[in-house]
C-alpha cells in the first residue's frame, strides 16, 4: 500500500518463468494457464464423480463402458438417504449440525476468554500456566482417545451430545492462537475503555471482541469445518447408531453388506453440502484467517 | 463479579502489605480477572487432557482388559507386549513409509500450486477455490469417493477404465498388499485433501515478501526462474516451509480417517492410530496395551517434534528477522 513502485511487478517471478519477460510473457502466460488449468482439472475429478455419481442410477455407475454424463439424471435420489432405512441418516444430519454449531460456539467462548487471559491480564503465573497450554499442544488430541473414552464413558456420556462436544472444546491449538491474537490487538483501545470505568470483563465484550469479529469469524469457520469432519472420536462415541454424527453413518455405508451406489455418493454430496455454503460465503474470512492464525513460527 | 466493577475503589487501597511490586494494589483484581477469563479453560484442559494423560501412564501398568478400574499391577508388561507384537510394531514402519512420502509431496505440491496460483493475472480467485475446495471434503468422504469410484478394483472404477485405454489390466488396488498399490490410493487422496489448505499458508508468504527484493536481484542481474526462486523465494519461506513440514507430521502421526475406512477389512497398512483402535476397542477391550501404545507414540510425537524443531530452528530463527 505504501510502495511507490509501480504495481506491475507485483509477482513475484519464480520457477520456469522465461528469461526474457516482454516476448515470452505470451508463451508463458500461456503456459502458465495451461499448467494451472491441468492441476485445477485433476482436483475436480472427484468432485465430478461425486455429482455424477450421485445422480445416476446403480447400472449407469457399474456399467461396462464408462460414462461420462447418466443417461437419465435421476433427481429423486436427492431423497434417498433420508428414505433409507439401514442408516438413520436424516438423523446423522441433524447430530452432526448440533454438534458442529455448538462445538463452534463454546471453543470460540472458552478459548477466547483464555487467549485473552493469557495475553493480556498481569497474573504471577501466568507464565508457567501458558507453558502448561503449550504443552498440550505436543501431545495430540488422537492419541489419548483411549484414556479419553475412558474418562467419558465412566462419566457416562457414551451416545450423548455432551460426549461429543464437551471434551473437544479446550483446544490448546486454539487458545494459543487467541493469544497471539490478542497481543497485536491495539492496547490503546481496551485503555481508552478501561479509563472510562470499563473493568477487563467489561473492556473485553464492549470493545475487543467487537473489534476483532474477522478474527472470531475465521476462527469459526475453522473450528466449524474441523467439527463437522472429525471422525474419529465421534466414530469412539458414537456406539448406538442414534449418536452417529454424519462422518461415522457415511462411514457405515461402506462396511454394509449391499453395496447402493448412487444412495451412497449422495449421502456424501449431502454431508458435504454445508461446509460447501461455508466455503461460499465465507471464503474471504477463511483464506485470511487461516493466512493469518499465524503459520509464522 | 463485584471486584471487577469495584477496581477502581480497589486502587488506592493497599490492603496486603506484599513484596514491593509496582501496582500492588491492583493485584487482587487482576488476579481474580485473570482466573475469571482462563478459569473455564484450565479447568477443562485438566479434566479432558492432563486427566487422560494421566489415567493412560497409570493404565499402561495394570492389565486392564474390559474395565479402567483394574486392580492387577504388571508393570511393564503391557509395553513389552506391545513391542513384541508385530502388528503394533508394523505400524510404526507403515507410518514411517506414509511420512517419508506424504510430507514432501504434500510440501512440494501445496508450494507448487501457490507459485502458480501467485502468478496468474486473471481468475486467480478462482483456482485459488479449487485448489483450496477439497478442504472442505472429509477423509471419509475422500475415502468413499477413492475407494469405490476411482480406484474401484473392478473395471468400472475410474482408474481402471483408464488404464484399461492404453490396454492394461484391471489392478485390485486395495485388496491386495503385494504389489502394494494401497498406498498410491491413500498418497493421493490425502494430497489432493490437505494440499489445499497449505497452499493457503504459502500464498500467504508468498504475499509477504518484499518485492523491493526481487527488483534487487534484478539489478544484479539474477536471472528471473531457478535463480531468484532458489536464492530469494526459498529462502523468505523458510519459517512458513518449517511450520508446513511440522504441521505435515504431526498431522501423518494422527492419520486414521482414510486407513480405517479404505482399508477397514485388510490387515496391511495399518498406522499407529488404527492399531490402537483396535487393541483398545476391538474384541479384547484391551485398556492396559492400548494405553501403553499411546504412551509411547506420544513420547515418540514429542522426540520427533522436537528433534524437527531443532533441525529447521522452529520459532528461533524468524524472530531476529
Amino acid at each position: 500500500m505504501t510502495t511507490t513502485a509501480p504495481e506491475v511487478r507485483k509477482t513475484p517471478p519464480s520457477a520456469g518463468e522465461p528469461a526474457r519477460r516482454r516476448r515470452g510473457a505470451v508463451m508463458g502466460s500461456t503456459g502458465l494457464y495451461i499448467a494451472t488449468g491441468v492441476a485445477a482439472f485433476l482436483f475436480l475429478i472427484p468432485f465430478y464423480l461425486l455429482v455424477r455419481n450421485s445422480l445416476s442410477t446403480d447400472p449407469d455407475i457399474t456399467g461396462e463402458n464408462w460414462k461420462f454424463f447418466p443417461t437419465d439424471i435421476q433427481w429423486d435420489n436427492i431423497t434417498e438417504p433420508f428414505r433409507d432405512t439401514t442408516v438413520d441418516f436424516g438423523q446423522s444430519m441433524v447430530n452432526s449440525l448440533i454438534v458442529g454449531v455448538l462445538h463452534t460456539i463454546g471453543t470460540l467462548l472458552v478459548c477466547s476468554l483464555a487467549g485473552y487471559g493469557l495475553a493480556r491480564i498481569p497474573y504471577r503465573h501466568a507464565n508457567k500456566i501458558f507453558y502448561a497450554v503449550l504443552f498440550t499442544l505436543m501431545v495430540p488430541a488422537a492419541v489419548t482417545f483411549v484414556p479419553s473414552f475412558v474418562l467419558v464413558s465412566s462419566l457416562g456420556w457414551v451416545d450423548s451430545y455432551r460426549g461429543l462436544i464437551i471434551p473437544g472444546l479446550f483446544s490448546g491449538f486454539t487458545c494459543f492462537l487467541f493469544r497471539q491474537y490478542f497481543l497485536g490487538f491495539p492496547k490503546e483501545l481496551e485503555e481508552a475503555a478501561r479509563v472510562d470505568g470499563l473493568g477487563y470483563w467489561g473492556a473485553y465484550w464492549r470493545v475487543v471482541v467487537p473489534n476483532s469479529l474477522n478474527f472470531f469469524a475465521a476462527i469459526a469457520t475453522i473450528t466449524f469445518i474441523n467439527g463437522w469432519n472429525s471422525f474419529l472420536w465421534p466414530l469412539v462415541i458414537g456406539q448406538d447408531p442414534s449418536a452417529w454424527t454424519v462422518q461415522v453413518a457415511l462411514s457405515s455405508y461402506m462396511t454394509n453388506q449391499t453395496v447402493n451406489y448412487h444412495l451412497i455418493f449422495m449421502a456424501t454430496a449431502i454431508s458435504i453440502l454445508p461446509l460447501l455454503f461455508v466455503f461460499l460465503f465465507l471464503q474471504r474470512w477463511l483464506v485470511q484467517g487461516i493466512a493469518q492464525t499465524g503459520i509464522k513460527g | 463479579m463485584s471486584t471487577t466493577t469495584t477496581r477502581d475503589l480497589a486502587r488506592p487501597a493497599p490492603a496486603k502489605a506484599s513484596k514491593a511490586k509496582p501496582r500492588r494494589g491492583l493485584r487482587g483484581s487482576s488476579t481474580f480477572n485473570f482466573w475469571l477469563f482462563t478459569g473455564p479453560f484450565l479447568v477443562g484442559l485438566v479434566i479432558f487432557v492432563y486427566v487422560p494423560i494421566g489415567w493412560s501412564i497409570w493404565l499402561s501398568f495394570f492389565e486392564a482388559r474390559f474395565t479402567v478400574t483394574p486392580d492387577k499391577f504388571v508393570g511393564f508388561e503391557n509395553y513389552r507386549f506391545m513391542l513384541d507384537d508385530n502388528d503394533f510394531v508394523g505400524s510404526l514402519g507403515t507410518f514411517t513409509v506414509f511420512a517419508a512420502f506424504i510430507v514432501p509431496t504434500t510440501w512440494a505440491l501445496s508450494l507448487g500450486l501457490a507459485l502458480l496460483v501467485n502468478r496468474l493475472r486473471f481468475m486467480r480467485a478462482f483456482f485459488r477455490s479449487v485448489f483450496f475446495l477439497p478442504t472442505a471434503c472429509s477423509y471419509v468422504a475422500a475415502s468413499l469417493i477413492w475407494k469405490m469410484s476411482i480406484f474401484n478394483g473392478v473395471r468400472f472404477g475410474l482408474a481402471n477404465t483408464v488404464i484399461g485405454w492404453f490396454g492394461v489390466d484391471n489392478i485390485a488396488w486395495l485388496a491386495n498388499p503385494d504389489p502394494p498399490w494401497y498406498w498410491l490410493v491413500i498418497l493421493t487422496a490425502r494430497l489432493w485433501l490437505q494440499s489445499g489448505f497449505f497452499m493457503i499458508l504459502f500464498l500467504a508468504a508468498l504475499q509477504n515478501i518484499p518485492s523491493e527484493l526481487y527488483e534487487a536481484a534484478a539489478i544484479d542481474g539474477a536471472k528471473p526462474g531457478w535463480q531468484t526462486f532458489w536464492y530469494i523465494t526459498l529462502p523468505q519461506l523458510r519459517a512458513t516451509s518449517t511450520a508446513v513440514v511440522l504441521l505435515l507430521l504431526v498431522a501423518a502421526y494422527q492419520a486414521f480417517d482414510e486407513f480405517f475406512n479404505l482399508l477397514s477389512k485388510t490387515t496391511w497398512g495399518r498406522p499407529p492410530l488404527v492399531e490402537l483402535y483396535y487393541t483398545a476397542l476391538g474384541q479384547n477391550q484391551d485398556y492396559g496395551a492400548g494405553s501403553a501404545g499411546a504412551v509411547m507414540l506420544t513420547l515418540l510425537i514429542v522426540i520427533v517434534t522436537l528433534f524437527q524443531g531443532k533441525l529447521m530452528g522452529f520459532g528461533r530463527g524468524d524472530e531476529s528477522k
